[in-house]
């Protein structure tokens, strides 16, 4: 559709510029959703400028992201008539509209914006990406004026460095350095001021950060350039001292930059894999979490995490906001109120209007909220040892400044203070693991293996302990073979138990529910869900029980003999029949098994039958231990027990539905989704059922990764070493050390980040 | 030879013009953006055509 709108407006030229242009285009869109646009009160919190006959509007258009989405918005003047002009900001992803009042109305341009593929982003406080832009001008500033100055001071003692025989007449010679010293005093109280006021902080809370080497060799170069040029002694390093401060602001400039675009890639183009169910012409299916739009109806599952904030429009709301405010006290709530994200459904199905659209970042902030943080903080090599380096520089430079004052060298003792101080720079060993692993999340998060924080990359790569849960895990939903022995069902009864059955997000209730294909009931009431057991409700004054053996009939002896799942149903007080459920193991279950097996112990839990017991020991080995039968609570105790008596790390492996308590006690609790929601907040990370068979290469890639901030970090270390035997000796010039340390630190984010990409294509990620 | 001294003042008071001048355009907000303007700058003018609507 886009293509028929490019090539009627002779457009073409789009699909030239960029391999991949635009990312995937919505349908058209409903006819009344900007309807709310032809208000005038509202439009007017979005218009910048009008006269009547032209109106300025600015979107926020958070899509585009290459040169032809560029191309086509400041083209879109051809595709509605009624625009004048258009004009994007790149970086601030917004886009600037001036359009004929008489021709057009600002709801047709958002519409139009929107049938390209770039819905604006319509938030009627001011939204706008532009807070990161005050802080980098106020950089720019410094930069432009340290520039200035060190240049001009350098060409202000150019007549010194070059006078012949060293005669140079006193009146210029002192003229020239009170402008020297007139040119260094804007940047040692403006430019270097953020040095000064770091360090100053730290030093208040009695801790050494790094700007503290930084502000004193600035410090310490002023000062004595100051007393060379009043006593005459010398004509000090203020050039030294304004190209420190100008290559460490550049410095900086370069590192701020490079962080932004590794976290935009994380907020704006990896998204949690998880899909809700939004009512799509008629009928519910399941839509990744990042296509809801406002005004979708959603539907919720009993346990279900509500994604974005939303009125309740539809059934009886219970919501747990344990997740978000630590209150496990469920909120009551009504038709017509607001429902926010991140709440848990605990009630049956419900129906929901979205109000906002998912915010990705704030799901991740929740997911990373102390709430639900193990205290497991592991304080890493790199962490202490960085706290310490201030104090080390500092020594060292003490040392090699007595030695050389004791000497009597007087040059060489101001020049190895300052550059030693210069030069030590700890930013490589705090940058690489940082950037490492950020570069890792992003890889991985494009393989759909999406990791809460960074932290959890290190505690992958020391696992040696797998355990897997059974059903929905190694099983999948799909392509079940499912087989019902008993009375036979009346088209009432199916209807009943489909009503049920929809209320569960549970994996065998969705291929019960499948088989059946009856259209379910709508009335049910006092639903109740028992983890790991069953389902009861009472539907058309009937009580329906659905679930194990146990659950439905106390007294009904188990068939051990019995291969695969049985879901029993009974209705009041009749078992009607049980539906026999051939398990379906994941594609390529038995090859990661195999893969894993030489290099991690394996266990399987499951909170079924042992039925299968044969089969999965085959695949696993004489040595992984088979768990049967588990509770939620087993599950959790066995996790223990491995921590505990076997030492082991644990990876748990489970479907985050009723293991959420195994999943939070394992070292790394990852939840396995098949494009449903069910998101628990106590994994650490969330891997897509597709990506299973890759297992392997996702655990081997985080091994890689901790390698790669290893080599940097001793890299780093060589660096600094290096850098301190010539500083020490007094022969490293202070400019020579200023441009070194932004160097470095440059150089080690191009390695990781080149070593990294490296380990991706070996591990076959890319 | 002392002239060179006001050489030295004139040209930091015209090279002090020229940092004016940067300040001021980053304050206008003419190095935000630095995606657009070089992709801008290649994009081919179409040949206009009349096309029925």
């Amino acid at each position: 559709m886009v293509y028929e709108i490019l090539n009627q407006n002779e457009l073409c030229t789009y699909y030239d510029l960029n391999q991949n242009p635009g990312i995937a285009q919505k349908n058209s869109v409903r006819a009344d959703k900007f309807a709310f646009l032809d208000d005038p009160s509202i439009a007017q919190k979005l218009i910048s400028f009008t006269d009547g006959k032209q109106t300025q509007v600015s979107f926020y258009l958070p899509q585009m992201h290459c040169s032809s989405c560029l191309w086509l918005l400041e083209n879109v003047h051809k595709i509605n008539r009624g625009i004048i002009s258009s004009r994007v900001n790149f970086s601030q992803k917004e886009s600037f509209i001036v359009f004929d009042n008489g021709v057009t109305s600002i709801r047709e341009v958002v519409e139009t914006l929107t049938a390209i593929g770039y819905e604006p982003h319509i938030s009627l406080q001011d939204v706008s990406a532009s807070k990161a832009n005050k802080g980098s001008k106020e950089r720019l500033y410094k930069i432009g004026v340290s520039g200035f100055c060190f240049a001009n001071i350098m060409m202000m003692s150019f007549p010194e460095y070059f006078s012949i025989g060293g005669y140079l007449e006193k009146e210029i010679g002192s003229a020239l350095h009170y402008f020297i010293v007139a040119l260094s005093l804007p940047v040692l109280f403006y430019c270097a001021s953020e040095f000064f006021i770091t360090a100053w902080k730290g030093l208040k809370n009695k801790f050494l950060n790094i700007d503290l080497p930084i502000a004193l060799a600035i410090a310490i170069t002023f000062f004595r350039s100051l007393y060379e040029l009043i006593s005459g002694t010398g004509s000090g390093y203020l050039d030294s001292m304004s190209g420190i401060v100008f290559f460490m602001l550049v410095g900086r400039l370069v590192q701020d930059r490079t962080y932004r675009s590794i976290s935009f890639d994380r907020d704006f183009k990896s998204f949690f894999p998880i899909a809700v169910n939004v009512l799509r012409d008629g009928a519910f299916m399941p839509v990744a979490v990042e296509k809801i739009n406002v005004n979708d109806v959603i539907q919720i599952h009993a346990n279900e995490l509500i994604p974005v904030d939303a009125i309740l429009s539809k059934g009886t709301a219970e919501i747990d906001y344990s997740f978000v405010s630590g209150e496990s006290i469920p909120v009551a709530t009504n038709i017509g109120e607001i429902v926010y994200a991140g709440g848990k459904q605990l009630g049956a199905n419900i129906e929901l209007v979205v109000v906002k659209e998912v915010s990705q970042s704030y799901l991740t902030n929740l997911w990373n909220k102390d709430v639900f943080k193990n205290e497991k903080q592991s304080v890493s090599v790199i962490h202490s040892l960085s706290k310490y380096f201030t104090a080390i520089v500092f020594v060292i430079g003490g040392i090699a400044g007595l030695y050389w004052f004791l000497q009597g060298q007087q040059l060489l003792m101001w020049n190895a203070l300052t550059t030693i101080l210069i030069v030590a720079c700890p930013c490589a060993l705090l940058l690489s693991s940082t950037f490492t692993n950020g570069n890792i999340l992003r890889i991985l998060s494009k393989n759909q293996f999406y990791l809460r924080h960074p932290d959890v990359i290190e505690d992958l790569s020391k696992i040696d302990h797998i355990v897997f849960d059974k059903t929905g895990t190694l099983t999948q939903s799909k392509k079940v073979k499912v087989s019902y022995e008993g009375l036979p069902l009346s088209s009432e009864q199916k209807e009943i138990i489909a009503a049920l059955l929809q209320q569960s997000s549970h994996p065998l209730s969705k291929i019960v529910f499948e088989y059946l294909d009856t259209a379910p009931q709508d009335s049910i009431s006092s639903f109740k869900n028992v983890i790991g057991k069953g389902i009861e409700a009472w539907v058309n004054d009937m009580h329906v029980k659905i679930g194990s053996a146990q659950f439905v009939q106390q007294d009904v002896v188990k068939d051990k003999n019995r291969i695969g799942s049985s879901v029993y149903v009974k209705i009041d007080e009749e078992v009607l029949g049980v539906f026999r459920i051939v398990n379906n193991y994941r594609l390529g279950f038995a090859d990661v098994i195999k893969n894993l097996k030489s290099r991690y112990q394996l266990s399987v839990l499951s909170g079924d039958n042992s039925s299968e017991a044969n089969y999965l020991q085959g695949v696993l080995g004489k040595d992984s231990e088979l768990l049967f039968n588990q509770h939620p609570e087993e599950k959790l105790e066995y996790i223990q027990h491995l921590q505990s008596s076997k030492g082991n790390r644990v990876l748990m492996i489970g479907d985050g539905l009723n293991d959420a308590g195994a999943l939070k006690q394992s070292n790394v609790g990852v939840a396995i989704t098949e494009r449903t929601n069910n998101f628990s907040p106590a994994s650490d990370g969330i891997l897509d059922a597709s990506q299973f068979s890759r297992l392997g290469d996702f655990l081997a890639f985080a091994k890689a990764g901790q390698t790669i901030i290893m080599i940097s970090f001793v890299l780093s270390i060589f660096y600094n070493i290096f850098g301190l035997y010539f500083a020490v000796q007094g022969s490293l010039s202070p400019l020579i050390a200023a441009i070194l340390m932004p160097t470095s630190s440059l150089s080690i984010i191009l390695i990781t980040y080149g070593l990294s990409e490296y380990a991706g294509k070996r591990h076959r990620l890319q | 030879m002392s002239i060179i001294i006001l050489i030295a003042a004139a040209s930091i008071l015209i090279a002090g013009g020229f940092l004016m001048a940067f300040l001021w355009g980053v304050k206008d907000g003419q190095f935000d953006d630095d995606y657009s303007p070089p992709n801008r700058i290649l994009f081919d003018d179409t040949i206009k055509t009349k096309i029925k609507k």
